[in-house]
């Protein structure tokens, strides 16, 4: 069964619809990339799924239960996490008490420790700069900050929101790396990216959105040299 | 718009071959960034010019210079072969030049008409109020707004504010019109509409800058496309010729060369 499915989801701001119906399917265990130009709804997909907008139509379904009008902080507790764009730290805090705010929910508290560990496995550079305040890392390492953030709420679903949004290469790459890695460890991943060839590179299974809806989805391969994903990203 | 054609009047330089337009190695820096960067194109008369670029590529701070909301630090803008950049804004609208914008503020107590009135009045030629009513009229019946003519601005949807914002700038009479986004949010049916009012606009004699993210829709009524990225411009020409220049495709898709490497680290 799969563990996330949106149908027909529809939504927008204010009088402004973004969403047209977007069908979704994630299934367990998998990374799963939304990746489409800027304007097409693929932040608006994330935070509605989330919870942060209401959506005016369609359905969310987590786990099988149908969890479309719950809230933001419920769904939190069910384990959707969002890392969201621009990472949105709390900048005059420590890294590590910026993790530690993640472990908050109930379901994180009692794995916090070894949540904790796996992080600073996964970036060593978080562990040299734990007392380091937040505010005074460079935009990757924040970025690994929130990604790790995301980790210590223990998700069921773990939904990244840009990853590669201002990185350099380098770090762009290194963050891409622990994101294989987590998928590879069994967590079930919707990264949201404009970057189409990384994103397909790391990914298990892919989904192109353009003007609201579902462009064309399946793995990677099939994607990848698909006339369709530059006409969505282009227009022709 | 039969008898108002506002790009066809007087003050229309008669058979000059020289573009509406010249943007001549615009720069505009905001304290250390530079959002433009040496920007240079021409503009015919006549045309519908798109403006694309990813996210922040700088779009609108460079309307934001053509209709002088901000002085250029280097380069200038030149309309109808005068130097407009670093006037006033209400300088540039007095040559004919208009503009709607992304996010659309109609004045939501007056009528759909009172706005149009309000737009003819400080437009190009400075119409007191009686004259600029069959000017609002004209316009309103142009963006097919003109069966809600008596209705407070606040009470039209998404599509109509639309569609008001360029009555309002249409009523000004000007030569150039400068679009942000007026697509944003249509449903296909409201945009299929919106792009035949803006290519009938362009027949009637407007020239027309568009900036737009739904890349069918300003691939298909573009006659010629500038694509900006960082500030820089990186590719000018058809629709077709910049849809296939690789650095296009590389800006809004990413390199597949860093692709090549991840996997090769992974």
């Amino acid at each position: 069964m799969a563990l996330l499915e949106t149908k027909d989801l529809t939504s927008g701001y204010g009088e402004l619809q973004i969403l047209w119906g977007v069908d979704l399917t994630l299934e367990q265990g998998i990374l799963t990339c939304m990746v489409g130009s800027n304007g097409v709804g693929k932040t608006t997909l994330l935070r509605t799924v989330m919870g942060l907008i209401k959506p005016w139509k369609g359905q969310v379904l987590f786990d099988g239960r149908d969890v479309t009008r719950l809230s933001a902080h419920e769904k939190a507790s069910l384990g959707l996490v969002l890392v969201p764009e621009g990472r949105q730290l709390f900048t005059d805090m420590t890294v590590r008490e910026n993790l530690e705010l993640g472990a908050n929910p109930r379901r994180a508290r009692q794995k916090a420790a070894k949540n904790l560990e796996r992080v600073f496995d996964l970036f060593p550079r978080l562990k040299e700069r734990e007392r380091q305040k937040a505010g005074t890392l460079s935009g990757g390492e924040q970025q690994m900050v929130a990604v790790a953030r995301g980790i210590m709420a223990e998700p069921a679903l773990l939904m990244i929101d840009e990853l590669s949004l201002g990185l350099s290469p380098v770090l762009t790459f290194s963050l891409f790396r622990a994101l294989r890695l987590l998928g590879n460890q069994g967590y079930t991943i919707l990264l949201v990216e404009q970057n189409v060839h990384l994103a397909l590179k790391v990914s298990d299974y892919a989904y192109i959105l353009n003007e609201g809806k579902v462009e064309l989805s399946g793995p990677p391969t099939e994607i990848q040299g698909n006339d369709k994903v530059r006409a969505a990203y282009l227009g022709i | 718009m039969s008898t108002a054609e506002p790009g066809r009047e007087e003050n229309m330089p008669e058979g000059t071959a020289g573009p509406l337009l010249q943007v001549d190695c615009v720069t505009k820096n905001f304290r250390g960034l530079r959002a433009l960067s040496n920007i240079s194109f021409d503009l015919m008369e006549n045309r519908i010019l798109g403006l694309i670029g990813p996210n922040g590529a700088g779009k609108t701070t460079l309307f934001d210079v053509i209709n002088g909301v901000y002085a250029p630090d280097a380069g200038q803008v030149l309309f109808k072969g005068e130097k407009i950049s670093g006037r006033r804004t209400y300088h540039s609208a007095r040559l004919g030049l208009a503009r709607t914008h992304q996010v659309v503020r109609p004045l939501s107590e007056l009528s759909v008409r009172e706005n149009a009135i309000v737009g003819a009045c400080f437009g190009r030629k400075n119409l007191r109020l009686k004259e600029a009513g069959p000017v609002a009229d004209e316009v309103l019946e142009a963006v097919g707004l003109a069966p809600l003519a008596a209705k407070p601005a606040g009470a039209l949807n998404v599509a109509q504010k639309k569609r008001l914002e360029m009555a309002r700038a249409l009523a000004s009479q000007p030569y150039l019109l400068l679009l942000d986004e007026v697509l944003a949010g249509l449903n296909p049916t409201e945009m299929d509409a919106m792009l035949h009012t803006v290519r009938a606009i362009r027949d009637h004699g407007i020239t027309i800058i568009m900036i737009e993210h739904v890349m069918r829709a300003i691939m298909s009524v573009s006659d010629h496309v500038v694509v900006l990225d960082h500030g820089e411009m990186i590719a000018q020409g058809s629709p077709r010729e910049v849809a296939e220049n690789t650095k296009v495709v590389e800006a809004y898709l990413g390199r597949p060369e860093d692709a090549e490497r991840l996997q090769e680290e992974v």
